[in-house]
């Protein structure tokens, strides 16, 4: 058994530079009007149905191909304030990019995430805001957690005229965008760039390091604010059930991903040697990934089914493999190995799926040796959220809304991950914010 | 190997590809590797009466399209700015090396008999074996009375064509402005005066574009611009109508003809010949890609001809003339109706709008199970094409014909026609 071997400095600074730059570099203007003039300006065009936000992408690229990139933000924005950051991390190849018609001819569809932020980082570079607060309505709205689905619906708010006031529990606005997103993905500090673009409307007043259910309550914001919309995220992660999860050496993807997004110098963590990742979707992905990029030599993920089964798309489960990531399919996590305290590797046993399709295991056993163990098997919602408060109704682990996103009680709504509307996107979520601001501002007029 | 030999009004060539008087053909240098490269002759660059003219600077503009570069082209520059000696005595050294290949020399000077015969006898010494009458440059030129304003007039072309017949018995082009209402006037005119043969197109008259911060045509030359010639792909059409109705006209069916006018590639060469034309000259395409495209140009009329079986460009020179009629001698009991394969459709919905917003709404959605598609009403379809252009898919929409293929009625004996002739 070869020593435990975590550090930091495995990489010169400039090899850790290179490795978390933009990691699709933005088009340049020529590249972008090549790229625009492929769309074919379907008529009823099938991406915008992909959309949850429902951009209208053959408009936004239309206006590219012309150079009326003003009006091409403007149709992006006026549907998802969020484009800039959606433009950087939507799964495109699930979403619009699957619907384009070039993917059905020859599987090579129009770039419509690349465009989408083209257009909208040019928009940025100018400085210019085109959306204007509504005339003062005196209605105040609580909204709690400042990511993207409690951003979204603020801001949609604020075009209406009512004042929206954001609890946020973090330091810093933005939820997944700022804390959870991979590093290369969002370069530059564009969460915190885009926060300000939202916030520059006005009528939007934030308030951080508000956790729901210790700084702030639901019982009292219902009191004060003529409505509430509940944008809590999913607090808490899952188990592995394993025993000995507190061992040295494993850790909550999550967590880690957060410290990393917040760190102001990459070189200076520490990372492992060996790394296996437990999950199947984006965290475990931007986990493994990051830690390769940090230095890891080998990084192993591991998941207990096939890659269709993955939440992770192709194209993530391409990405982690381009970037030396070893996917390991169909083994399940069944005992920590340790020494001292401290993990030293996973032993796995073999799964598969049985005659009536489900999942068992087939009694082989698997070990590989890790330095450090990620568990990214997905989050919770953290319900001690309403400690002390009256609760609305959890369907599933779950708020549960209506069409409306109306919760079971009375003046609160609720969106994004802590509800079940769809993927857990950041695309959706701002989709959820902004339906229920519609939402909320007929109820309120 | 198909015989690509041509002959243009006695001047013969080693092939029909050759290059236009422009940039190109305005120096030794590169019309040697022009030949290097397999073109089977040049008209070398404009000449003029000394001392040379001057230029501008910024003197191309250019029409790009769906990221697509120099569709169109346009130019305000002028004849060649090198003294007259220096031209001839390479003119006569590139004949020499190169003695299978046609040089002609293009010509354009004062509208005045001395000028004319004066140039021509200085350019007979340098054993060229050809003169193009440069009656065509809509800028610059025309505003002292040469280029197109001679071509304008049927009268002057005659006159000056004549003075140079007179003086010199080299084989004499005539290059024709298309900016005429009727180019049959100009080509008369061309053959009165004893020309041996037409070039044409020259540029359009044309301003490709505005700088909307300078508020000034493009090029723009220190804030202000000029119309100027167009040419390049945009232009073919035009051209290839030109020279077909040179082709179809009765006084000029035999009059030999270099076709010019966005020629880019075989295709587009083949296309002019079968239409009549002897010969082609090409220049855009050479200015945007250089002088390799030839190579194609050869290989590929080669092998089309091989194909079709034909042996030497005269087999099949002019024989689309005949198929090109005036529209009231059209069959119109012709039908064909859209039909799309579905399975290459990719549900883009195009044709649908097309159709919807611009033509016979003859194409209705449907919509089952999620999925759409695209169904033709051949009540409502009136076989106009629209939709088939609209379709990204090559293809998929084709027209079928639905008609018996007995039936003929045009124009001329049609009821709704208040000019009707019986019908015998």
């Amino acid at each position: 058994m070869t020593a435990i071997d975590i550090r930091a400095g495995r990489l010169s600074q400039e090899k850790i530079s290179e490795n978390f730059a933009d990691v699709h570099p933005p088009l340049k203007s020529g590249n972008a009007i090549v790229e625009a003039n492929r769309c074919y300006f379907c008529y009823d065009a099938p991406c915008i149905d992909a959309c949850p936000t429902a951009i209208d992408i053959p408009n936004f690229i239309r206006k590219i191909s012309t150079g009326n990139l003003k009006g091409s933000a403007t149709d992006i924005l006026s549907q998802n304030i969020m484009g800039g950051m959606c433009a950087r991390v939507c799964p495109t190849e699930i979403l619009c990019e699957a619907a384009c018609v070039r993917e059905t001819q020859d599987h090579q569809p129009v770039r419509i995430g690349a465009l989408q932020r083209y257009a909208t980082d040019r928009f940025f570079e100018t400085g210019e805001t085109f959306f204007e607060r509504g005339e003062p309505t005196g209605k105040r709205i609580a909204v709690v957690g400042g990511g993207p689905a409690g951003l979204s619906c603020a801001h949609r708010l604020a075009r209406f005229g009512h004042e929206a006031v954001v609890f946020e529990a973090h330091e810093k606005l933005s939820g997944l965008n700022e804390y959870g997103i991979a590093a290369y993905k969002t370069v530059n500090d564009f969460a915190q760039r885009e926060v300000d673009f939202i916030l520059q409307i006005g009528g939007i007043e934030t308030r951080t390091s508000q956790k729901l259910g210790q700084e702030v309550e639901l019982d009292e914001l219902r009191q004060e604010y003529n409505a509430v919309f509940l944008s809590v995220g999913l607090g808490d992660v899952n188990a592995l059930g394993l025993e000995s999860e507190e061992l040295e050496g494993v850790f909550n993807a999550v967590n880690t991903i957060s410290e990393l997004r917040q760190s102001s110098n990459l070189g200076e963590l520490s990372v492992g040697r060996r790394i296996v990742v437990i999950g199947g979707g984006n965290t475990a992905i931007d986990i493994a990934v990051q830690s390769k990029k940090l230095g890891a030599e080998n990084v192993t993920l591991a998941y207990r089914r096939g890659p269709e089964q993955m939440s992770a798309t192709w194209k993530e489960q391409e990405f982690a493999q381009t970037n030396g990531v070893l996917l390991k399919h169909w083994v399940a996590p069944k005992r920590l190995q340790s020494e001292n305290g401290h993990v030293t590797g996973i032993e796995f046993e073999c799964t598969e799926l049985n005659s009536e399709g489900k999942l068992t295991t087939t009694g082989e056993l698997r070990i590989i040796e890790a330095d450090v163990v990620f568990k990214a098997i997905g989050q919770l919602f953290e319900d001690t959220v309403f400690s002390g408060s009256e609760m609305p109704e959890i369907v599933g682990g779950k708020i549960a809304v209506n069409t409306e996103f109306e919760t079971s009680l009375p003046g609160v709504w609720a969106g994004g991950d802590c509800v079940r509307s769809g993927e857990d996107l950041t695309v959706q979520a701002v989709e959820d914010g902004k339906q229920a601001a519609f939402s909320i501002h007929r109820k309120l007029t | 190997m198909a015989d690509l030999s041509c002959n243009v009004g006695g001047i013969s060539a080693p092939n029909p590809f050759w290059l236009a008087s422009a940039p190109p053909t305005d120096k030794l240098y590169n019309v040697e590797r022009a030949f290097r490269a397999g073109w089977g002759g040049v008209v070398w660059k404009t000449l003029g009466i000394d001392p040379p003219i001057v230029n501008v600077s910024s003197r191309y503009g250019a029409v790009h399209y769906n990221g697509q570069r120099m569709m169109g082209f346009n130019n305000l520059e002028l004849i060649t700015d090198r003294p007259l000696e220096d031209n001839l005595r390479e003119i006569k050294k590139i004949k020499e090396d190169w003695p299978d290949r046609a040089v002609v020399v293009s010509l354009m000077v004062p509208c005045t008999e001395k000028d004319w015969k004066y140039i021509i006898k200085k350019i007979e010494d340098t054993g060229c074996d050809g003169v193009e009458l440069n009656f065509g440059c809509p800028h610059g030129m025309s505003e002292r009375g040469m280029g197109s304003a001679v071509g304008q007039v049927p009268e002057y072309i005659e006159m000056v064509t004549r003075w140079v017949k007179e003086s010199s018995d080299l084989p004499c082009l005539v290059k024709l402005t298309p900016n005429v209402t009727d180019i049959c006037h100009a080509a008369h005119a061309a053959k009165a005066g004893g020309g041996d043969g037409v070039a044409l197109i020259n540029t359009v008259n044309s301003i490709v574009s505005v700088d909307l911060d300078q508020m000034a045509p493009e090029p723009t030359i220190d804030g202000k611009g000029s119309h100027g010639g167009y040419c390049g792909p945009a232009v073919k059409p035009i051209a290839l109508h030109m020279v077909t109705e040179i082709a179809k006209d009765p006084e000029t069916k035999n009059l030999p003809i270099s076709a010019i006018g966005g020629i880019s590639n075989w295709r587009d060469a083949t296309e002019f010949i079968v239409m009549g034309a002897s010969g082609v000259q090409v220049c855009t395409a050479v200015m945007h890609y250089g002088f390799k495209i030839v190579d194609d140009m050869i290989d590929g009329l080669n092998n089309w001809m091989d194909e079709k079986g034909y042996a030497t460009l005269e087999d099949f020179r002019g024989i689309a003339v005949p198929n090109v009629k005036e529209w009231q001698y059209l069959n119109l009991k012709y039908d064909i109706k859209a039909r799309i394969d579905e399975s290459t459709c990719i549900h883009c919905g195009l044709c649908h709008i097309s159709c919807e917003d611009a033509s016979h709404q003859a194409i209705r959605e449907l919509k089952a199970n999620g999925e759409r598609r695209f169904e033709v009403i051949d009540e409502e379809c009136v076989g106009c094409n629209l939709c088939m252009f609209a379709c990204p898919v090559p293809d998929c929409i084709t027209m079928e014909r639905v008609d018996s293929g007995t039936e003929y009625q045009n124009w001329t004996t049609h009821p709704n026609n208040p000019m009707r002739v019986e019908e015998n």
